[in-house]
């Protein structure tokens, strides 16, 4: 029968598979989640592809596959791009976590970096971004703009991440301002420009003169804009068409230079399996230009912001800061520990003084 | 002037070879529209479909087609029969979803057992989570007329959301540091549902062939398979046969319901390995066009099942290699998909050629 | 909470908009059903009458253009649809969701040089005095004018197939198409210029989401409109003033669920969330005991033995 030959030859084959293809080309593969013409998140990740394209020239050979659903098909391709000879493979979502250590174990020559993840193993990475520290600077420029002292944020799912930005905006626009309220719209998807365009208009029609997104489309955008006198930020990509106003200023992913870096470390043959959690400093996280929108004044202290975060010298969870229900969480002075019990990574409780609640 | 003449009984040689012609007529189809976009039509043409059978890694793709195509079959070969019916479950994503959440619900709320007895209960568990969503429409349609496609489809989307609530709260993995997604099903010995994950196989495979023959034993020697052919083909003359429509309606929608509910718990619990809010990969839709594309029949669901895993796995490794954009390869399915439906003309139907007026 | 944050004014103004792509997809669909066709399509020529109307648009600088291209080329692909069921007589479900399948792939394919790229805007008709009465203003005087031409289209389409000899061939041929033919009507001539009007709205319907409603383009921006407008036909039992009614009041739900949340109610938002779809099961089971609606032939072939 077919099938017990085809078990032994899988059996040999996978065990042996290796890198023996690309032996004067690094070759790095990437899989994306959406399609690399979604805008927002799969775009920015390709463009950090090109980035190693640019560095590299024809010492490197990328390829890449989009819009792979989280499941089987993930480690499909993963697993395919191992066998063509990838050295490097970067998985983009964090729904590829296990699927990356499952096809990482088969290939223990073939380096793997997963994004947003937290399963580290000899052959994979794990990075991820600290977009919290983008959410401070834009937080007190909001504070400091809003006139109405409402802000809204069109928020996602609520997970740590989101959950994260919105503490963070929210302490960074009450220190400049402690009037401000926050109202929170979830709209319960990554991508619907439509329900996006819904959300701020809602948000608009009651008040809020600021709109803050964690969804990656422009819809926010022209919304604000047909309002008139609302500010908005760019949002994973800098969403520049709609500079200098209502954008104002925008949050970047911008993933170029850490890929460069992991790349050069597997042609030298330096790469080691890391964890990495970068932010403004490192490059990994881009502020938008500040447009002339914005007030001379608070637009020098908002840059001060964003290379005092740079730098290392301010926290963005800097105590004192109390949880929502009024309990002490981070003491005068103390900084938000990232991982642990009521660390960053696990973030799931919002900071006193938001007056809503986290949906579950 | 082209005219078309009914054949009295379909042609066989046809209803074989048509599929064949339309796959020919898609590559060179395909094979055009890979050329405009600066490719190597030759070259996709051969990573698609020859890369994966025969290439130098078939040994992995092989039982790759497997993995892909055993949901696909499992739901289509469930679809099949209501459609053959006019009973019409496009909602099958959604109870592929409800499915997946109540096997994997029934499994997680006893982890870590190791017992014998956990595997198959998540089984009736997901079973039942589909069947029973499928008893919505099913029982609407009967208590109050209403549409089934339509309220099968609206289901769809409530049970997205309730997969995003589950992957945010009630199944969130304990030990997950906050992220979303339950826990990892498939590295759970009792709870698994493969048999051998290096050669494709799991207990979703097993089912679905088990399906397919059950299917073709009902259709072609059960009187109930008789009367579900009857219904779709002269409504009529079923009811004077003293077919009962409602119990009918329950069966079709019931089955497909359970069947699909199958489908999730086998791939959550295998292939996939988690409940996430990204879990459903719009299984249920696709098995909709393997089910018309094996002609409703259950070889020829099989089949088709598998030529669509094929496009799939073919077409993730010709983006990779010749990096053609997602895009072309889903151009390419639907054009897969318009020529065997043009061509199932010829199956039912002679072209004659006759002079205007003449008729 | 704050329920008094909202405005009913502003709301009502936004659900208008929040539905036109809706009215639109589904008065198209509405004639194709009346004349006995399913065409389960609708997503993917809306999502080409996105693109394209959003090409021609950039391309033009004239936002005009870029929906009478929205139009053309919904029409075009529907003609595959045309094809299939009318000539090739191929099953109307699984057509269509061909139909679907293909137009995501071409349209993401015609996109690709789109991407980030902002469109022309298209002028309101912000109508002088009248716009900025309170209340009737906001609602029913600044709006865009594909908004109103949806208005029109209703009516236009209602009073068509009530009073007018075509509409009455229509629904002749959606009712009985043997019957029709021995008539002397050309039963596929009708449903394949059915098909391509249903073509063309859902078309227009698609390039408003990208060039007003939102207005940008990404692959599959229409995220599942075209699904909804196919319910929306059925909701409103084939008869257009109900299906403007079933557009505002799904596109009002969702509006006033995100109005809830940024008001501070706390209900669950995933049960808000999926409380459209919850109430379009609802209404379809309270409306389903109007049983006068459906075309006879709907869905089924039709092949002129004689």
């Amino acid at each position: 029968m077919k099938l017990t030959k085809l078990l032994t030859s899988a059996a040999v084959a996978l065990g042996l598979a290796t890198t023996a293809m690309a032996a004067d080309k690094t070759k790095v593969g990437f899989v994306y989640v959406g399609p690399v013409g979604d805008g927002g998140w799969t775009y920015e990740h390709d463009q950090g592809r090109k980035a190693v394209v640019e560095a590299f020239g024809d010492k490197v050979e990328t390829v890449y596959v989009e819009s792979v659903p989280e499941g089987p098909d993930a480690e499909r391709v993963m697993t395919q791009m191992a066998l063509d000879g990838a050295d490097l493979i970067f998985t983009t979502s964090f729904g590829y976590m296990d699927q990356t250590i499952n096809v990482a174990k088969k290939f223990p020559k073939v380096k793997f970096e997963h994004a947003t993840g937290y399963k580290q193993a000899e052959n994979v990475s794990v990075y991820s971004a600290r977009f919290y520290e983008g959410r401070a600077v834009q937080g007190h420029i909001a504070g400091k703009m809003t006139k109405t002292n409402t802000i809204g944020y069109i928020a996602s799912f609520p997970i740590p991440e989101v959950i994260r930005g919105i503490n963070s905006a929210y302490l960074h626009a009450k220190k400049v301002n402690p009037d401000v309220q926050f109202k929170i719209v979830w709209a319960y998807t990554w991508f619907d420009p439509a329900k996006e365009a819904d959300a701020a208009k809602a948000l608009i029609e009651q008040g809020a003169d600021v709109i803050l997104q964690h969804t990656d489309s422009t819809a926010p955008q022209a919304a604000a804009q047909a309002a008139g006198n609302v500010v908005t930020f760019g949002q994973a990509s800098d969403m520049g068409e709609y500079a200098p106003f209502p954008r104002v200023s925008s949050i970047i992913d911008d993933w170029g230079p850490y890929y460069v870096a992991r790349t050069k470390a597997v042609m030298d043959g330096t790469w080691a399996s890391v964890s990495t959690w970068d932010g403004i400093g490192a490059g990994m996280v881009g502020i938008g230009e500040i447009s002339d929108a914005v007030p001379a004044d608070v637009k020098a202290e908002a840059e001060a912001l964003r290379d005092a975060l740079a730098s290392g010298e301010y926290h963005a969870f800097t105590g004192p800061i109390n949880k929502q229900d009024g309990s002490a969480w981070l003491a005068a002075g103390e900084t938000a520990a990232d991982f642990g019990d009521d660390g960053l990574a696990g973030m799931n409780f919002y900071v006193e003084g938001l007056d809503a609640e986290i949906p579950n | 002037m082209l005219r078309l003449e009914k054949r009295p009984q379909p042609s066989r040689a046809l209803s074989l070879s048509t599929p064949l012609i339309a796959v020919v007529v898609t590559m060179i189809a395909g094979g055009l529209l890979f050329a405009a976009l600066g490719k190597n039509p030759f070259e996709a043409i051969r990573t698609i479909f020859w890369d994966p059978l025969f290439g130098e890694y078939a040994f992995y793709y092989r039982p790759q087609l497997l993995v892909k195509g055993a949901p696909l079959i499992l739901i289509a070969i469930g679809l099949s029969l209501g459609f053959r019916a006019g009973i019409w479950n496009i909602g099958a994503e959604g109870q592929y979803i409800i499915g997946a959440l109540c096997g994997a619900g029934a499994g997680l709320a006893f982890y870590p057992s190791d017992s014998v007895f956990l595997f198959p209960f998540m089984v009736i568990a997901g079973a039942l989570g589909g069947w029973a969503w499928g008893m919505i429409p099913a029982l609407l349609k009967v208590k109050f007329g209403t549409n089934e496609i339509l309220v099968s489809l609206m289901l769809v989307y409530v049970a997205d959301q309730l997969l995003a609530k589950m992957s945010l709260g009630l199944l969130k993995n304990p030990e997950g540091f906050g992220f979303p997604g339950s826990r990892n099903i498939a590295d759970w010995e009792s709870a698994t549902s493969w048999i051998a994950a290096d050669y494709g196989l799991h207990w979703g495979v097993a089912a679905a062939m088990i399906a397919v023959i059950l299917a073709y034993i009902l259709l072609n020697k059960h009187i109930l398979g008789f009367n579900i052919r009857l219904s779709g083909e002269a409504p009529r003359a079923a009811r004077f046969a003293g077919v009962n429509p409602t119990r009918l309606i329950l069966f079709c929608l019931g089955t497909s319901g359970a069947l699909a509910g199958l489908a999730g718990l086998f791939e959550v619990s295998g292939p996939s390995g988690q409940v996430n809010i990204d879990f459903a990969a719009g299984y249920g839709f696709t098995a909709i066009i393997v089910a018309f594309l094996g002609r409703l029949h259950p070889v020829g669901i099989l089949l088709a099942g598998l030529l669509m895993a094929l496009t799939y796995i073919g077409g993730d490794i010709a983006e990779s290699q010749l990096q053609l954009p997602a895009a072309a390869i889903q151009v390419f399915q639907g054009m897969l998909l318009f020529f065997l439906l043009a061509l199932d003309l010829l199956t039912n139907y002679r072209v004659k050629f006759a002079i205007q007026g003449a008729a | 909470m704050d329920l008094s944050a909202i405005n009913p004014v502003l709301l009502i103004a936004s659900l208008m908009v929040a539905a036109t792509p809706l009215l639109l997809a589904a008065i198209g669909e509405l004639v194709v059903e009346r004349a006995g066709v399913l065409n389960l399509g609708v997503e993917g020529m809306m999502i080409v009458g996105a693109i394209a109307g959003f090409a021609i648009s950039v391309e033009t600088t004239s936002p005009f253009l870029g929906v009478i291209a929205a139009a053309l080329c919904g029409a075009l692909l529907s003609l595959l649809f045309a094809f299939l069921t009318q000539f090739a007589l191929a099953n109307q479900v699984a057509s269509g969701l061909a139909l679907t399948l293909f137009g995501l792939g071409l349209s993401a394919l015609m996109g690709q040089s789109y991407v980030g790229v902002r469109p022309p805007a298209m002028a309101r008709l912000d109508i002088p005095v009248l716009s900025d009465l309170p209340v009737v203003g906001p609602i029913l005087f600044s709006h865009d004018p594909i908004l109103y031409f949806g208005l029109g289209l209703t009516a236009a389409v209602w009073a068509w197939l009530k009073y007018a000899r075509g509409g009455l061939v229509l629904r002749a041929v959606g009712e009985n198409h043997d019957a029709a033919h021995a008539l002397g009507y050309n039963v596929v001539r009708v449903r394949v210029l059915a098909i391509m009007f249903g073509g063309a709205c859902a078309g227009i319907g698609g390039a408003y989401i990208s060039l007003i409603r939102v207005p940008q383009w990404t692959e599959g921006m229409t995220a599942g409109i075209g699904w909804i407008a196919l319910a929306l036909v059925v909701f409103a039992s084939w008869k257009p003033w109900r299906a403007l009614l079933g557009a505002y009041l799904f596109g009002g739900i969702n509006v006033l669920q995100l109005n809830l949340q940024a008001a501070g109610v706390a209900i669950p938002v995933e049960y808000l969330a999926m409380s459209p779809y919850l109430i379009t099961i609802l209404v379809l089971v309270i409306m389903s005991a109007d049983k006068s609606g459906a075309p006879a032939s709907l869905g089924r072939a039709f092949h002129a033995s004689h």
